[in-house]
């Protein structure tokens, strides 16, 4: 296995524990029962405005600690060339896609009078599996060819 | 509609040829990584213009002496 297939492992890893750890604190710390619908908006965007700094720094961490791991550990080169970047490419596009049938879902789900909450979590369950989708597309296209 | 095909290549006799070079050799050679010629070498991926032109340079024989394109039937 070699430099961008770790990667993409490492990238799956951390979006999972970093959403996971992230929503598991969210609601211990503040339950959202018993809202009306503008707390439940205030709560949501409080929530996912925290998310982004939180994502980008976990990450930032994530990719020294693993870039310091993998160059002791193996000395390969962390580079990339124009297949990675078509790869990165080809990914990227089917992950939009994913997000996008997410937000379709969310938007469908508020149609049919469903809550805000059941709004929100379509949304980011849409972008978490999109974000991991993206990887595996990445792992395939690295296995399979492109 | 155009046919369909498949692109060719002769990169692993071109490497033996010339002093059993190494796909890393190679790699380094026009800035790419192992990892791309070995899916080259497969047929896994078809590399840009550039890059074929890139490698043929290496090797010092023309394009189509590398990369050969067959039409399916």
């Amino acid at each position: 296995m070699f430099y961008q297939e770790k990667k993409s492992i490492v990238n799956i890893i951390s979006t999972l524990l970093i959403s996971g750890i992230y929503f598991w604190y969210v609601f211990q710390s503040h339950p959202e029962k018993g809202l009306n619908t503008d707390e439940l908006l205030n709560f949501w965007a409080r929530t996912l405005l925290w998310l982004i700094p939180v994502t980008i720094v976990a990450k930032i961490v994530i990719h020294i600690l693993f870039g310091i791991f993998n160059t002791v550990a193996s000395n390969e080169p962390m580079k990339s060339d124009e297949r990675d970047k078509l790869i990165e490419l080809k990914s990227n596009r089917n992950a939009q896609m994913i997000f996008g049938l997410g937000f379709i879902l969310a938007m469908l789900a508020i149609a049919n009078g469903m809550s805000v909450n059941v709004m929100f979590i379509t949304i980011i369950s849409g972008g978490v599996v999109a974000e991991i989708y993206e990887n595996i597309s990445q792992l395939y296209f690295y296995k399979r060819g492109i | 509609m155009a046919k369909k095909g498949q692109l060719n290549n002769n990169i692993r006799t071109l490497r033996f040829m010339n002093e059993e070079m190494t796909q890393q050799q190679l790699a380094d050679q026009v800035d790419v990584t192992r990892q791309t010629i070995a899916a080259i070498e497969k047929g896994k991926y078809s590399p840009t213009l550039e890059l074929a032109f890139r490698i043929a340079h290496v090797f010092e024989c023309p394009l189509d002496e590398v990369f050969s394109y067959q039409f399916e039937n």
